[in-house]
């Protein structure tokens, strides 16, 4: 097992770093917002992408989702799904296009469990706007421009909107850790 | 360099048409507590208008619905709303496929509006097999958006009158009876049953499934659906279809994308002659039928007759379930 996928599969360290993460990068915004993005980008995106890039294989879509993926990013999917699995996935889990390679989706599935992000693999993800793609994720993240949804919809709705409560057994939804 | 890229721009009040496809015939058939068929169409590889008669001569009055599937297995056939058009023109209800793989956000809603001009209400939402699985696979996949979104687009466009991109259409909106699939043979299983209620909430109002073959799995996948109180919310159509000889068996299990097929099947098709594999892949998909029929939230059956057509008036015969009710 490569230190890679050991990281993946023991995801604490990481939910950790997602963590700070949240709490730092929203305070640069001033600063981003007054050198523009593109500008902020291409600064910040060396250190994000040698260190999220060595990790997590990271694609630069600039609307990073991988906490809500189990710490693993979607964009390696070859369909690029943000919904995923397809039903294409094999009966051993791993990719119907890359055979070697696990599904992505399968892997975050297992791995969101792991964190305490488990409720957010039910979010219905919003598609890429792809005119961030190969911006710095850390800078559209903190201007609020990475998770716009689009058409008449504001904000994201999750799928246990649909399970009825009330019926037996209790729905799959898994409750946040403590 | 603040402008390149423009902040969105809050989308446009949107306008409540009221609409829900209620107009489509399979929702019709469905609100009207029958049994419901969809049967599939394949189009034809080349410009071949007669094939598509035949199709139509032979299916029609055996569904309540047509799917017209969208360039199947990422081969080349014409296209799913071209035949789809023909289909309406001779009176049968096509439901129209979109995969996500040949077409952008654009491509999506200019082929919609085209379905809605010529009176099609039916759609079917699909991310679509990957080329590598078909006669092109030196080609450019798409994928701008995921089934979901392909949902989630085409019920804003029929609810709110608005496109992706948050801005009104102009005056009128499709009404469109709105379809979503679900493989529930693939994994992670325990999470498959999540996945509809994820299209559930995008607005699909029917599911079709993969071909079922294990017919335990589909139960376990049901009875988790049930559970979760889904089926109130969505109909679904259990995929069953007749395999026409051990080898077409063979090839969907290991050619065909998220198709499983038990070894017991095999097993049953290998001594038998030709024909009588024939004979025996059509009980079998009768008995399969038979099965998901009883199993509680199944609300219709689609057919699907990989390469043999001519199978499906006889299974929806042998099943009981011609003539189609009129609503």
């Amino acid at each position: 097992m490569s230190i890679r996928t050991y990281l993946q599969d023991h995801p604490a360290p990481l939910v950790w770093a997602w963590q700070l993460a949240e709490k730092i990068l929203p305070r640069m915004r001033p600063l981003f917002e007054r050198l523009g993005m593109e500008r902020s980008s291409a600064i910040v995106k060396l250190p994000e992408e040698i260190f999220k890039g060595s990790i997590f294989n990271c694609q630069d879509c600039a609307q990073c989702i991988l906490h809500y993926n189990g710490m693993t990013c979607p964009m390696n999917c070859p369909k690029q799904l943000r919904n995923g699995p397809c039903g294409g996935v094999r009966l051993n889990g791993k990719c119907e296009v890359k055979p070697e390679m696990d599904c992505v989706w399968v892997k975050g599935y297992e791995r969101s469990r792991k964190t305490r992000y488990a409720h957010e693999f039910y979010r219905l993800n919003p598609p890429v706007d792809w005119r961030l793609d190969g911006l710095a994720s850390w800078v559209t993240f903190a201007m609020g421009r990475d998770q716009i949804t689009t058409g008449a919809e504001n904000g994201i709705r999750y799928a246990t909107e649909a399970v009825r409560t009330g019926r037996k057994p209790a729905p799959a939804a898994p409750k946040e850790e403590k | 360099m603040n402008g390149v890229i423009p902040t969105p721009v809050p989308p446009a009040p949107p306008v409540n048409t009221g609409l829900t496809g209620a107009n489509a015939n399979l929702a019709k058939v469905l609100a009207a507590g029958h049994f419901a068929v969809c049967v599939e169409v394949s189009p034809p590889v080349g410009p071949n208008a007669e094939a598509v008669q035949k199709q139509i001569n032979l299916l029609k009055g055996y569904g309540d619905a047509y799917n017209v599937t969208d360039n199947q297995s990422a081969t080349v056939h014409m296209s799913s709303l071209a035949v789809s058009i023909m289909l309406k023109q001779a009176g049968l209800e096509p439901i129209v496929q979109f995969t996500c793989r040949d077409r952008n956000r654009l491509g999506l809603q200019a082929d919609m509006l085209g379905a809605a001009a010529f009176g099609i209400n039916h759609i079917l939402c699909l991310t679509g097999d990957h080329p590598i699985w078909g006669d092109h696979p030196q080609c450019k996949s798409v994928y701008d958006m995921d089934s979901v979104n392909l949902i989630r687009m085409a019920r804003m466009m029929r609810d709110w009158r608005v496109f992706e991109n948050g801005k009104n259409i102009p005056k009128l909106a499709p009404d469109f009876f709105i379809g979503a699939v679900e493989n529930p043979f693939a994994p992670p299983f325990e999470y498959r049953p999540m996945r509809v209620a994820k299209k559930i909430v995008a607005g699909a109002q029917f599911i079709q499934t993969q071909l079922i073959f294990n017919v335990d799995r589909f139960r376990e996948f049901m009875k988790r659906v049930v559970d979760l109180g889904l089926h109130e919310q969505v109909a679904i159509l259990a995929g069953v279809g007749p395999i026409k000889s051990l080898k077409v068996a063979e090839f969907m299990a290991n050619e065909v994308a998220g198709v499983e097929i038990p070894q017991s099947i095999i097993d049953r098709l290998s001594p038998l002659s030709k024909e009588d594999q024939a004979k025996a892949g059509l009980d079998l998909c009768c008995e399969v039928a038979n099965q998901v029929r009883e199993i509680e939230g199944v609300r219709g059956l689609h057919v699907m007759a990989v390469n043999w057509p001519d199978a499906v008036p006889q299974v929806v015969k042998n099943l009981g379930l011609f003539p189609r009710p009129v609503v």
